[in-house]
């Protein structure tokens, strides 16, 4: 009996894995596309609550390649004053999991462009791991950053799971990462990989340094079998240009946390600003 | 089916950095070189000859060790019991902090780092790091909550006057966690010259085996003294206080795995348990990750990390070592959570009865006493874990 329910529950979780590679739209986004991609990163439920479908729509209408939805946590660690605020801000407004799960319910009407949520490990487990990837699968969320997971604790307890939902799960390197963690992040990442522009964290970097340029040079050489993109310090179209002739595109944050802040939700000037980060 | 936690009966560490289910390294992959050059060289570092030598002779010359073992006749007729007090507030600083940083600024040296950053809550670890980089010639940058720096402003002034840089951490609720999370990021941002000393038995592995290993002199020497006196090595009871909980796992260590002793865990209750103003993390907390490793924590329901309080500001942390999150959880240790008001009272008794003013996060230790249905021929030692001086303000309030 027991040996039946397991093969079963392979079988399935098989056939699971190959429908979700298939179907994953990050996958087909760097099939179809592998330079100058460009993600944008928010906060859910900021500047206010009910904000998160306006801002994708507008990012979406301004031809980003994919989003990132930060999830909003008491204690961001990886994140510098930008993104806390935003935060801080957003659990203010009332932002938990089960609400951004709710707001995004049929966003896959309109929204075709690869969902990202990008946050801290702790909401997750109070959330159920599986759960999460459930609700992901569910509403139509591709994949997930979760700095405070490292990839061994991903793998050993998590990928299982991730995987039964078609989840993926991106780690991210930083220039003190050793050739070898590189090959191991590499060979266990399916979808890409984030790459941290300096020792830092988020928002803090400013402009590109000639020790950035050897590091970034120091992977390119690396013949990577993922695509990566460059995140950390993107916040105008020079350092865009910048990171997108060593990788596959940029992330920009706080950049655009600043924007929403200082601007507003409106499409133009959502348009205006990828614009001029895109140039 | 989870690999990393699989039951684990003894209360020594895995490789990985568990206790029982807790524990691990849960960090940005940014800290990731940092907390592995550690990992895989603070064994080596401790246990090599000229190390020990070092660490053994400043715990001596320059903290004062051993600390006496003291037979507080007049507490122990009270209680009712044979009371013994560990006195750690006797360490230079005046409190059992400095074990530990004298420990990981050697650790520091000999892994070549040129620069330390450091939390601090109450300012006790602020000021015992402080000491050691003022000893050792080192810099030294302190992350202390804005609001702490204003409650406690003399350690403010003492780390300033030891050459540290205090910077207020002026993000989230303005206090430990918030010192804990900017003194992360700042390892994030200098990952090559700086070493991170942690306060506590907490943070990613191995940060909590190795601060517990340099706290672990306070039970070693608790071992030696009480066979000296009683004629046997072990008390039927240890008590200590317990915010991260250093200098309990110090107390603790070396009884771990003998099983006549109980180990009694202290929190603080703050305003009372169910008062919503608390930091009984055991009582009030689930599991859940905080600065790097898996515990036991106060959480909302969606996982957002709950602010603590207590009188004592050594205490409000809203987690504990993962060590005490498995002590818990496998009942080896008893757990009892202690209000302002019975902290305090007990601070008044300890002074009137042995002419010693414990810190506030100590009298949190001896309010427990009474409530342990000690019986006569019960042996307890108390880990004194600082003295009361820092406390004095809070204290006139209430005499």
């Amino acid at each position: 009996m027991n040996d039946n329910r397991l093969i079963t529950k392979n079988d399935n979780q098989k056939i699971l894995m190959t429908l979700s590679t298939t179907q994953n739209r990050i996958s087909d986004l760097f099939s179809q596309k592998s330079e100058r991609l460009l993600s944008v990163y928010f906060t859910a439920g900021f500047p206010n609550l009910n904000d998160t479908l306006t801002i994708l729509r507008s990012l979406q209408a301004a031809n980003v390649d994919f989003v990132e939805i930060g999830m909003p946590y008491s204690d961001p660690v990886a994140d510098g004053e930008t993104v806390q605020q935003s935060n801080g801000r957003a659990l203010d407004n009332g932002m938990s999991l089960k609400t951004l799960f709710a707001q995004l319910q049929g966003c896959r009407r309109d929204i075709i462009m690869p969902i990202l949520l990008m946050g801290y490990i702790n909401p997750v487990l109070q959330f159920g791991v599986e759960n999460f990837c459930q609700k992901c699968q569910e509403v139509g969320v591709d994949g997930v950053i979760l700095p405070d997971l490292p990839l061994d604790l991903y793998l050993a307890d998590y990928a299982t799971t991730f995987r039964e939902y078609g989840i993926l799960n991106v780690s991210m390197i930083s220039p003190q990462t050793s050739e070898s963690r590189i090959r191991y992040i590499d060979e266990e990442s399916n979808g890409f990989i984030y790459m941290v522009s300096s020792a830092s964290i988020t928002g803090s970097v400013k402009g590109t340094s000639d020790s950035m340029r050897q590091y970034f040079d120091r992977i390119k050489a690396m013949n990577l079998r993922n695509p990566y993109l460059i995140g950390f310090g993107i916040n105008n179209h020079e350092t865009f240009d910048t990171a997108s002739q060593y990788a596959n595109g940029a992330f920009v944050g706080s950049a655009f946390i600043r924007h929403l802040a200082q601007n507003g939700t409106s499409e133009e000037g959502i348009k205006e600003f990828v614009q001029t980060i895109r140039a | 089916m989870q690999t990393t936690i699989e039951p684990q009966t003894s209360f020594e560490v895995t490789n990985k950095g568990f206790y029982g289910h807790f524990g691990g390294a849960f960090i940005p992959e940014m800290l990731y070189p940092n907390v592995e050059e550690l990992r895989q060289n603070y064994l080596d570092i401790i246990a090599d000859p000229a190390f020990q030598a070092e660490f053994w002779q400043l715990l001596e010359d320059y903290v004062g060790r051993p600390t006496p073992l003291f037979l507080a006749k007049r507490l122990s007729a009270q209680i009712g019991a044979t009371i013994y007090l560990k006195r750690e507030d006797l360490c230079h600083t005046g409190a059992h902090k400095i074990n530990n940083t004298i420990g990981q600024i050697l650790v520091a040296q000999r892994l070549g780092k040129r620069r330390i950053v450091a939390e601090t809550g109450a300012g006790q670890h602020g000021v015992a790091t402080a000491t050691v980089c003022a000893l050792m010639g080192l810099e030294c940058i302190v992350y202390m909550g804005s609001i702490d720096m204003e409650r406690q402003q003399p350690n403010v002034d003492r780390m300033r006057m030891l050459g540290a840089t205090v910077v207020p951490a002026k993000s989230g609720s303005q206090t430990l966690k918030d010192a804990t999370n900017e003194a992360m990021r700042h390892w994030i941002n200098n990952p090559v010259d700086t070493h991170y000393i942690i306060g506590s038995v907490v943070g990613p592995h191995p940060y909590p085996d190795m601060v517990a290993r340099f706290q672990s002199v306070i039970s070693e020497e608790i071992k030696k003294q009480l066979f000296a006196k009683v004629g046997r090595e072990t008390p039927d009871y240890v008590v200590a206080c317990v915010g991260g909980g250093s200098n309990a796992a110090g107390a603790f260590f070396h009884y771990l795995n003998e099983p006549s002793v109980r180990l009694v865990a202290v929190e603080a209750a703050g305003k009372g348990v169910s008062s919503g103003h608390s930091a009984a993390t055991t009582a009030l907390g689930k599991p859940g990750v905080l600065h790097g490793s898996r515990t036991i924590l106060m959480q909302t329901e969606d996982g957002q990390v709950t602010e603590p309080y207590s009188i004592s500001a050594g205490l409000d942390y809203p987690g504990i070592g993962p060590l005490h999150a498995h002590l818990f959880e496998s009942g080896r240790g008893d757990f009892y959570a202690i209000t302002d008001d019975e902290a305090l009272q007990a601070g008044f008794e300890l002074s009137k009865l042995e002419g010693i003013i414990p810190a506030l996060e100590t009298a949190h230790a001896l309010a427990a006493l009474p409530k342990m249905n000690l019986q006569p021929s019960d042996v307890v030692v108390v880990c004194l874990s600082g003295r009361g001086d820092k406390d004095l303000n809070t204290y006139s309030k209430h005499l």
